[in-house]
């Protein structure tokens, strides 16, 4: 198992989120997390990367306990792609070269460089290289966040509503990039969303949240009218379009 | 400044474009250097002592008579080396507190450092009596006793910098928090200063008023050195921390999933921040606008690349010190003006046209 998540539980205070999160993710599964705003989904993500530290709970990656873990080892294992990604006044190969940074001692090697080379090439990033990401597109953007989280190396990569501030085709984009990494390199991905349809296309597996809990995990069948009801309160029917599920509502 | 052609940009040749790139900032830092080292030899030749170029030159190579080795040696170097050392304390110290409270307004003053260390100079002058009146038509006023006053302003400015920054540790203060805490610190001191300047004496009131003009003219060599020790082991440390820094810039989120502590990254970062800032305003009094203008400055010319954006900012604030302390000397002489506001005069205008004249992509 990629990852394994025990009992994990996080509140804000006075507001519980997260309460008594069970799962485990495979090698090279893409899972969904769904659910409405506020039930939980970014806490989950930033308990997963120990950029909150879950109050309860164990999580394991690549069979090592997350507790313990120095923040440099935790990011040679985990990649994580904000939902809004910010970005100095750098250029776009110093933001993917900083992806370098859990290894670096004190300073770039060769090895970095060429491993940052790699991942501004796989996204097509090249004749970006050298411009300031701070005035790029948003989707551009997106993409320098994910080259970035691959030049850590990751087992796991965690994105959070990657989507949600691109166009259709930018969205499509990105979703197809995250599939790509996924089987090609045969990493993990774990992904926020608010999109069902997107998800349908893409992801292995899906986890609808609920009040802080899991409603709901397994792959396409879960996404049923009747889950869709209990976890978002609308009314949909789900149709099937040259091979594809596509959730229509009925309001 | 060197700047990439359009072409080169779109034309990206892999690694060995990108150390081209590179090397066009370290050339910006080897400029700045020889800046720093022809305007240090211009500022020893300037002064109101007539020596000329050659005199200065035998002087510093120790061939020449007593006099010209005294104002050499023991009044013009200190000054310019004090120049170098402060004003790439004040400026590396405002660059890393920019980036530590992701605020670009960030400086010594918005940590309450600097309203502090006056409060701890007027209470040494007017409470402890270390600044008097002098009996001379010339020097009406006069810091009798610069070791207690020093001690006074460092003491405060510590005593702020560990009050805000254990209010961070221990309350989890966000950045903005630290710099609202650090205003209202401010407020405390400035009230503070206000409140014992009523109730002194005109004489007092003006010594230490005086105080607050930075004068690089106050130290000597000892001074220097334990300001160059201080600047030169905190510009290690911040060179250590210089990828924590490129991290931060990209916010907390990222930072701490690229593995960044960013809490003790940023406590320890503001720690040696204040702490350079404390010695170099203890000694030199209030030295405005280095911190602020030092670091953004740079970072339209090199980017937010703490790899260069550090020793970058440094350089020019050396380059500023020395510039404004000649001018200081120069432009009235014999009279000295206040430096801290020469450098605000010549940062003021040049800060004002790099913003309107905005960031090319």
């Amino acid at each position: 198992m990629s990852m394994i998540v025990e009992g994990v539980s996080y509140a804000y205070p006075k507001n519980p989120v997260l309460k008594d999160v069970s799962f485990e993710i495979g090698k090279g599964e893409c899972v969904a997390i769904l659910g409405t705003n506020g039930v939980g989904k970014s806490t989950l993500l930033k308990c997963l990367n120990n950029v909150i530290n879950a109050q309860a709970g164990a999580i394991t990656v690549a069979d090592m306990p997350l507790n313990g873990m120095s923040g440099d080892e935790l990011a040679r294992l985990i990649g994580y792609v904000p939902q809004n990604s910010f970005f100095p006044d750098i250029t776009v190969f110093d933001a993917v070269l900083l992806g370098r940074k859990p290894y670096i001692k004190w300073d770039i090697t060769k090895d970095d460089l060429e491993i940052a080379e790699n991942m501004i090439k796989s996204l097509s990033l090249e004749k970006f290289a050298l411009r300031k990401v701070n005035y790029m597109s948003g989707g551009e953007m997106q993409k320098v966040a994910i080259a970035r989280a691959l030049a850590q190396q990751p087992t796991i990569l965690l994105f959070d509503e990657p989507t949600s501030n691109l166009d259709l085709k930018n969205q499509l984009e990105v979703i197809q990039i995250i599939k790509d990494i996924v089987q090609k390199q045969q990493i993990s991905a774990i992904v926020t969303m608010h999109d069902l349809n997107l998800a349908l296309r893409f992801a292995d597996k899906f986890m609808m949240m609920k009040d802080g809990r899991i409603h709901a995990m397994g792959g396409a069948e879960i996404i049923t009218p009747q889950n869709i009801w209990e976890v978002y309160g609308v009314q949909v029917s789900i149709e099937n379009y040259n091979g594809y599920h596509i959730v229509i509502p009925q309001q | 400044m060197p700047r990439l052609k359009p072409q080169a940009i779109d034309d990206f040749g892999g690694i060995e474009s990108y150390r081209l790139h590179i090397k066009r900032k370290k050339l910006t830092l080897i400029i700045l250097a020889v800046t720093v080292f022809v305007l240090a030899l211009l500022s020893v030749n300037a002064g109101s002592a007539k020596l000329n170029p050659w005199e200065v030159f035998t002087t510093l190579l120790g061939f020449t008579d007593e006099k010209a080795s005294i104002v050499i040696w023991r009044l013009r170097m200190p000054r310019v080396i004090a120049a170098i050392i402060a004003g790439a304390a004040l400026s590396v110290a405002g660059c890393v507190m920019q980036n530590n409270l992701k605020n670009p307004l960030a400086s010594p003053s918005t940590l309450g450092i600097a309203s502090a260390a006056t409060f701890g100079a007027n209470l040494a002058i007017i409470v402890f009596g270390a600044g008097t009146a002098m009996n001379t038509a010339g020097d009406a006023v006069s810091i009798n006793n610069p070791y207690m006053v020093t001690i006074c302003a460092f003491i405060c400015s510590m005593g702020a910098t560990m009050i805000i920054l254990g209010l961070a540790k221990l309350r989890s203060f966000s950045p903005e928090a630290i710099i609202l805490a650090g205003v209202a610190l401010s407020s405390l001191f400035g009230a503070g200063t206000t409140i014992i300047q009523y109730f002194a004496p005109d004489v007092k009131i003006a010594a230490a008023i005086f105080w607050t003009f930075g004068d690089l003219g106050r130290v000597c060599w000892k001074e220097v050195g334990i300001l160059s020790i201080v600047t030169i082991v905190s510009l290690v440390y911040f060179s250590f921390k210089r990828w924590d820094y490129n991290a931060l810039a990209s916010g907390e989120e990222m930072a701490r999933s690229l593995g960044v502590n960013t809490k003790r990254t940023r406590f320890w970062g503001l720690f040696v921040a204040a702490l350079i800032t404390a010695v170099a305003v203890s000694f030199l009094g209030m030295i405005g606008f280095i911190g602020l203008i030092g670091p953004q400055i740079m970072i339209r010319i090199v980017g937010a690349d703490y790899r260069f954006l550090i020793p970058a900012s440094a350089l020019l604030g050396s380059v500023i010190l020395l510039l404004a302390d000649t001018a200081a000397r120069t432009v009235i002489s014999p009279v000295v003006l206040p430096v801290g506001a020469i450098t605000s005069l010549l940062g003021g205008p040049m800060f004002l046209y790099l913003l309107m004249r905005g960031t090319k992509r």
